[in-house]
């Protein structure tokens, strides 16, 4: 090793023992080799708690039916009876503390997403109640004359 | 010959050399692997029945707030497309802001702004066909990461480390369904993740609470008695683009030869 | 707004995520990594395989390549959402994914490259560090380059004849060393695209050794280019010096010097682009023939959509030309510099091609993608991933090579 031609040699194996040592600062303590493999599980295992964490906004109707007893009841009778609470009235988020009240949407839009007529027939879309959102009434909020909650009856319009 | 002194010092070289590429096993320990490994525990699937699809987009809505990807921007985490077969023999598919707002117009979009109108007595067959994440078995898009910094769970779901992510765009290049981008927000890859808070906390994904038709479905194939489980290993049914070798576990009914 | 939505036009079906997410700074990376590893074996042609002609032009393409490492990365960090991350290609690098290896091949060679040049200008700094120290009352200025280049020798002062002698073979070792490495780092660039299997484009086996070719022959272009655009300027400098300064080569010496080495290196830039256009074309036909699920989609991009930009831009104007004008007997230095010139532009298509090309179509084989690069940076994502960005990519590595020139002077005789 007395020859100089060992001296970039000496250079190289230095600048591998600071990268070698900054690894051991940089890198989370648990990053390792996951279930998966190396391959498919390489990660930092913290990670998957921080997933686990995240806010639930939606809580389903079993959430809802506490308090609103009485709507759960009434559109569990109706054919609206799979259609979620939230889905029209907004993600319960931490209601009733935050928020106070839910936006709830009336809009036509919201109807239409299901009941604009589209003439499908490999789908259950065919086969669903529907109107052409152009000339059907134009201008009117649905819930006028139908009542989402059970749309047998009639609507806010009384 | 070889003098002693020569020799003590050939051999401390050799054993040092030996010892720098033997250190690099420790970090594919193959013992360690294998312990780590269980096979207990959920593996979560999905299931999507095209047929009970009606193209309403609350999923897609569902999705968008429970998961905080910005309502507006135009990616998300699942969609659905719309499929229509007319009569010549043409297929003519389009996802409008992803279906966010279901289909509103009967025309399809073509891109530019543009919609096709379709006459109704033109069509043979038409149908919707829900999108979400895979979590494949053999995720191309975690084999192309090239830092860790997404991965599979224990449980099948496929993350990504928001924190530890560089934004180069690799596994979103590598997936061949398109359920990767950029979040507007973070500016790092993200994914559909089966709402990985909801699931382990025995809720179903927000998808399938705002869907009104049992067009999708969450379960666990591990479980021999959970229904999704039940049909999966009893009925026909499909995967995606199977040709890729990715053993995707979103599994379909009623799946036809049109869908990409 | 959502990355890459500023720059894609989309056409039909396409999946709502589907943007064109790799942009004109993953055209520049290959291109710029091609250059790196072109012009180090165009330098090594000469110190391993004692190709006498080349040496004009040897250790000029060896600083010029050692200018350009650094850049190969820039693209990178341009690219990158979260540039301030990079360093996790270190950290954890996860070596199933081709981009995992750039870290350590990258850092591999500019070793190898740094170690070379040392051996090259050991003398030299030697030299000039001890005529520095020579010197009594030093300046600021002086005191500073007496401390680099002191430094620089990293202690070894001895400049005896067996002790040079040493360090030609060690430079001769290290070129050998360099070829399979330089191509090592271009190869794995095209493995990072021909491993993408869920992009119907670049998924093919050949994709590392066409871009192996022509990185070859970009870089010895642009030595070439480079090498006539310097001696121009020291032909004009000989012209306006030669009176006071007789012992500087003459203005003929210069001149037959330089067509000297043109023509032997454009030799070799034929053989390297015969070799990367029967791959490309190769690969061309052998899609069309088997004509696999996603022809039907390629065949529309590669014949009608992108139609220009690859035959009449790339193999046209790119290869047909230059060729030609290489061919024909008596090449002058004009000729070259259009030469070399087209060829450049050829192989910077056929990057674009590929990484544009490859994201012209969408996954779902039912529509199109079309790419606006971003002229007027209007934010800093159109900045950094526009024209603005690649035009700094282009220019940092002259700059680079002007202050690396003040160190290791390309031109003075060494030993």
């Amino acid at each position: 090793m007395k020859s100089h031609v060992w001296r970039p040699l000496v250079v190289v194996l230095a600048v591998i023992a600071v990268v070698l040592v900054a690894r051991k600062f940089l890198v989370p303590a648990d990053f390792g080799i996951g279930a998966r493999g190396y391959m498919y599980g390489w990660h930092r295992a913290g990670n998957e708690q921080q997933w686990k964490e995240v806010k639930v906004k939606y809580k389903t109707a079993a959430f809802c039916k506490d308090c609103h007893r009485d709507k759960y009841d009434e559109i569990k009778e109706s054919p609206h009876r799979n259609i979620n609470c939230e889905n029209c009235h907004g993600p319960a988020l931490n209601h009733p503390d935050d928020p106070k009240s839910l936006t709830i949407d009336r809009s036509r839009e919201l109807c239409a997403r299901c009941h604009t007529r589209l003439p499908y027939p490999n789908s259950s879309r065919g086969a669903m109640k529907g109107i052409d959102p152009k000339s059907h009434n134009v201008g009117l909020d649905c819930v006028t004359c139908h009542w989402p909650h059970d749309p047998r009856k009639e609507g806010h319009k009384r | 010959m070889i003098s002693r002194r020569s020799f003590c010092k050939k051999s401390l070289l050799i054993a040092g050399g030996l010892a720098i590429p033997l250190s690099c096993l420790e970090l594919f320990d193959p013992k360690r692997l294998l312990a780590e490994k269980d096979e207990k525990g959920p593996r979560w699937v999905f299931l999507v029945d095209t047929r009970k699809c009606v193209g309403c987009g609350f999923c897609v809505k569902g999705c968008k707030v429970e998961n905080e990807v910005p309502y507006d921007a135009n990616v998300t985490r699942t969609w659905v497309e719309r499929y229509v077969v007319t009569k010549d023999g043409k297929t003519h598919i389009d996802s409008p802001k992803g279906a966010r707002d279901g289909f509103p117009n009967k025309g399809i979009d073509i891109g530019h702004g543009k919609l096709e109108e379709i006459r109704d007595e033109d069509i043979e067959k038409a149908f919707f066909v829900p999108k979400l994440c895979n979590q494949c078995d053999n995720p191309p898009c975690v084999q192309v990461c090239p830092v860790g910094a997404t991965y599979q769970t224990a449980d099948g779901v496929v993350l990504v480390d928001r924190n530890w992510c560089i934004g180069c765009g690799y596994c979103i290049m590598g997936c061949p369904y398109g359920v990767r981008f950029f979040h507007p927000v973070f500016h790092v890859a993200e994914k559909c993740n089966f709402c990985y808070h909801r699931i382990t906390k025995g809720m179903q994904t927000a998808c399938v609470d705002s869907c009104a038709f049992g067009a999708r479905r969450v379960g666990n194939l591990r479980d021999p008695e959970d229904p999704v489980t039940k049909i999966i290993m009893t009925e026909r049914v499909n995967v995606l683009k199977e040709e890729y070798g990715t053993k995707p576990q979103v599994f379909y009914l009623g799946l036809s030869k049109e869908v990409k | 707004m959502v990355h890459g939505e500023a720059w894609t036009i989309k056409e039909f079906f396409t999946y709502p995520n589907e943007y064109i997410y790799w942009t004109i700074q993953i055209v520049m990376y290959p291109f710029m990594t091609g250059l790196v590893a072109g012009a180090f074996v165009l330098s090594s042609l000469y110190h391993v395989f004692g190709v006498k002609q080349l040496k004009g032009i040897a250790r000029f393409s060896l600083v010029f390549s050692f200018a350009l490492l650094p850049v190969a990365m820039l693209p990178l960090l341009m690219h990158l959402q979260q540039p301030l991350r990079g360093i996790e290609v270190m950290l954890t690098p996860h070596f199933t994914s081709a981009i995992a290896a750039f870290g350590i091949v990258f850092s591999t060679y500019g070793m190898i490259v740094a170690s070379e040049l040392w051996f090259m200008y050991r003398k030299h700094f030697v030299e000039t560090a001890q005529s520095l120290k020579a010197i009594e009352g030093r300046s600021a200025l002086q005191q500073a380059q007496y401390l680099l280049f002191s430094i620089l020798t990293l202690g070894a002062w001895d400049i005896s004849h067996e002790a040079l002698e040493a360090d030609e073979r060690a430079v001769k070792k290290l070129a050998g060393a360099g070829i399979p490495v330089a191509c090592f780092l271009h190869g794995y660039a095209g493995f990072i695209f021909g491993s993408v299997k869920a992009n119907a484009l670049w998924m093919t086996p050949l994709m590392p050794v066409i871009f192996i070719c022509s990185a070859v022959v970009s870089g010895i272009a642009l030595c070439i280019l480079t090498y006539i655009l310097t001696m121009e300027i020291r032909k004009q400098l000989a012209l306006r010096h030669r009176l006071a300064h007789p012992e500087l080569p003459s203005m003929d010496e210069l001149k037959s010097a330089e067509s000297h080495v043109v023509a032997m290196t454009s030799r070799y830039l034929l053989m390297f682009m015969v070799a990367a256009i029967t791959l490309e074309l190769l690969d061309l036909i052998f899609r069309g023939y088997t004509a696999v699920k996603s022809w039907d989609i390629l065949r529309s991009v590669i014949y009608e959509r992108d139609f220009v930009n690859i035959f009449v831009v790339q193999y046209g104007l790119g290869n047909l030309v230059p060729f030609v004008l290489f061919l024909i007997p008596g090449l002058t230095i004009r000729r070259a510099v259009v030469g070399t010139v087209l060829v450049l532009l050829g192989v910077f298509m056929m990057r674009w091609n590929v990484v544009i090309g490859g994201q012209a179509f969408s996954s779902s084989f039912s529509g199109f993608m079309h790419y606006v690069l971003p002229l007027w940076p209007d934010s800093m994502e159109t900045l950094k991933e526009g024209l603005v960005g690649a035009l700094i990519v282009a220019g940092t590595p002259f700059c680079i090579f002007y202050l690396l020139n003040k160190v290791m002077p390309v031109f003075k005789e060494t030993h």
